[in-house]
């Protein structure tokens, strides 16, 4: 495809617009502005691509684009906008395949236009499965991340019969690519079954796994952009979309870094299967100890230090306006009021301290796990509300256990531990937590917000 | 063999960005704290939404006659534009909060 000097000229400030804007991201003070640039290149690169077009166009090709566009823009601004901040991840991963499945069209539309040129032939079947896996897989981490669908789902033998299915699925795009065939069913049924692949692919992980599997089908999807770029000739597309491949990958390998578990780890799922093993051999003993809101309130009144450790139960509960006015209602008594922030807190590294931020809570306040982990032993009172997984002890010391080396607060070593917790259903990854058990805690169970709300006023009346 | 080295000197100058757009994903996520990872993942979800661009040239290349192909290619601007859109707006909305502080 030909393009004119003035698009590629477009295309080049587009590409480095990406490149800016992903630097900038990666520091707290530019990173609005990062975010804003990016979308100016992608913007001109999007009306150039229109407008600088060589070659006759029939006016109802234009229309049909203006109009997807306005509905596209419409909607994908309404919804972002609307949607709650506790939300966020699975948005992320709604877009996500949204960017898949265009690739994946993509494909299915150009395929038959390129029969004959065999390399064109394998950039499309390579972007449509890349696509289409990317969409099928963004959907499945998107109804588990909304709760409509909660449990992994395990086939007997899933690793295998992915892995079959995965081989059959590049044995199939092959024979599609060397014999040059241009059977559009064969087309489709490819497409299909790289749908299917999808779904298989991200059904078996659990969903404390699932903002790796986002971040991961994100650079899948980076990946199919590229090779719609290889196809077309399209700088920006394969600029964009390899930048984002790479990036996306770093980033995945970052967060499996934070949870202290091997990429491999979490596509072929550990956990839950030794869990099951592990929990039965590590029977927790002793007894749960309840506190009523006015127990904590009078713990909390008389201490001088309190570490607050927010979980995901916090974000569900929305109750991260009442924390807020906890940790001012404290420290207008004189108390050290601080928050444990591990790093995959909620369910998206960061997403706590958004969440937290919303609510105005000082940025000074949110102190990472390294930073805090130290000054457990000097506190008073750590609340821990709604989070379980990142404070379980047996990361620390069962070897059986699913999350054993994986990076902990350790808010044992306070003085008086309360948990809020809505019951004692265990956490995401579905194993017992001893700390419950442990007899410097009490548990305040309870929504957090309800609890929260009746802490607050306990606190008052004091 | 030969298909080989005809593919790499008649693309090379794709390579060349393959190789060095790799290297500089790679620079600039880097040494991103953990805090930022978010937004960062969003952003780079809405910068993947490039792929509107090959939907929109499938769009202005397709014969108008071809029916399945210009809605097949409506979808897919559609869905492009979804995941630009909503890709940027959402990593504002994030990046707005950590702004507030005073």
């Amino acid at each position: 495809m030909e393009y004119t000097f003035s698009l590629e000229f477009i295309y080049l400030i587009a590409s480095v617009t990406y490149i800016l804007g992903l630097k900038m991201l990666g520091h707290p003070e530019t990173a609005r502005k990062g975010n804003l640039i990016a979308a100016g290149g992608m913007s001109i690169a999007i009306f150039g691509t229109i407008f600088l077009y060589q070659g006759e166009v029939p006016q109802i090709v234009y229309t049909l684009i203006a109009i997807a566009i306005v509905i596209g823009t419409i909607t994908g601004w309404v919804v972002a906008k609307k949607v709650d901040m506790t939300k966020m991840p699975e948005l992320v991963s709604l877009f996500n395949g949204m960017g898949g499945a265009s690739a994946a069209l993509i494909g299915l539309i150009e395929f038959h236009h390129n029969i004959g040129d065999q390399l064109s032939i394998l950039t499309i079947i390579a972007g449509m499965i890349i696509g289409s896996v990317s969409f099928s897989g963004s959907m499945i981490a998107w109804a588990k991340l909304n709760g409509s669908m909660k449990k992994p789902v395990r086939l007997p033998k899933y690793n295998i019969i992915n892995n079959l299915f995965l081989i059959g699925l590049l044995a199939a795009a092959t024979y599609i690519v060397m014999s040059g065939t241009d059977s559009q069913l064969y087309l489709y049924l490819l497409f299909f079954a790289a749908l299917l692949y999808g779904i298989l692919f991200v059904l078996p992980i659990g969903g404390a796994d699932m903002p790796v599997v986002i971040s991961l089908l994100n650079s899948f999807t980076g990946l199919a952009a590229a090779f719609g770029g290889f196809l077309y000739g399209n700088m920006v597309m394969l600029t964009g979309g390899i930048l984002v491949g790479s990036a996306g990958t770093i980033l995945t390998l970052a967060m499996c870094k934070a949870m202290n578990r091997p990429l491999a780890n979490v596509i072929f799922g550990a956990f839950g299967d030794s869990g099951a093993a592990g929990g039965d051999d590590s029977e927790i003993k002793g007894s749960i100890k309840e506190a009523s809101p006015s127990d904590v309130a009078i713990l909390m009144n008389y201490s001088q230090k309190i570490i607050i450790v927010p979980g995901y139960g916090l974000a569900v509960a929305q109750a991260q306006h009442i924390i807020h006015e906890l940790e001012q209602l404290l420290i207008s008594k004189g108390i050290d009021v601080k928050y444990a922030i591990h790093p995959v807190a909620g369910r998206m590294p960061g997403h706590m301290n958004v969440l937290l931020a919303e609510t105005n809570v000082d940025y000074d306040k949110l102190v990472e796990m390294e930073d805090i982990n130290p000054e457990f032993q000097s506190t008073d009172v750590v609340f821990v509300v709604g989070a379980n997984d990142v404070v379980n002890p047996a990361a620390h010391n069962n070897p059986a256990s699913p999350i054993y080396g994986m990076p902990i607060l350790d808010v044992e070593n306070a003085k008086h531990i309360i948990v809020n917790k809505r019951s004692m259903k265990p956490g995401y990854a579905g194993i017992e937590n001893e700390l419950f058990y442990n007899q410097k805690t009490s548990m305040l169970f309870g929504d957090a917000k309800d609890a929260l709300t009746k802490l607050v006023n306990e606190l008052k009346n004091m | 063999m030969t298909e080989l080295i005809d593919f790499i000197s008649n693309n090379l100058q794709m390579i060349y960005i393959v190789i060095l757009m790799i290297f500089v994903g790679v620079e600039v996520i880097g040494h991103v704290p953990a805090v930022l990872h978010t937004p960062l993942m969003s952003g780079a979800n809405a910068i993947h939404g490039v792929v509107i661009i090959g939907a929109i040239l499938v769009m202005l290349g397709a014969d108008p006659e071809n029916k399945l192909a210009l809605s097949l290619g409506f979808v897919a601007v559609l869905l492009g534009t979804l995941n630009v859109v909503g890709g940027f707006v959402v990593t504002d909305r994030m990046l707005e909060m950590f702004k507030k502080k005073k």
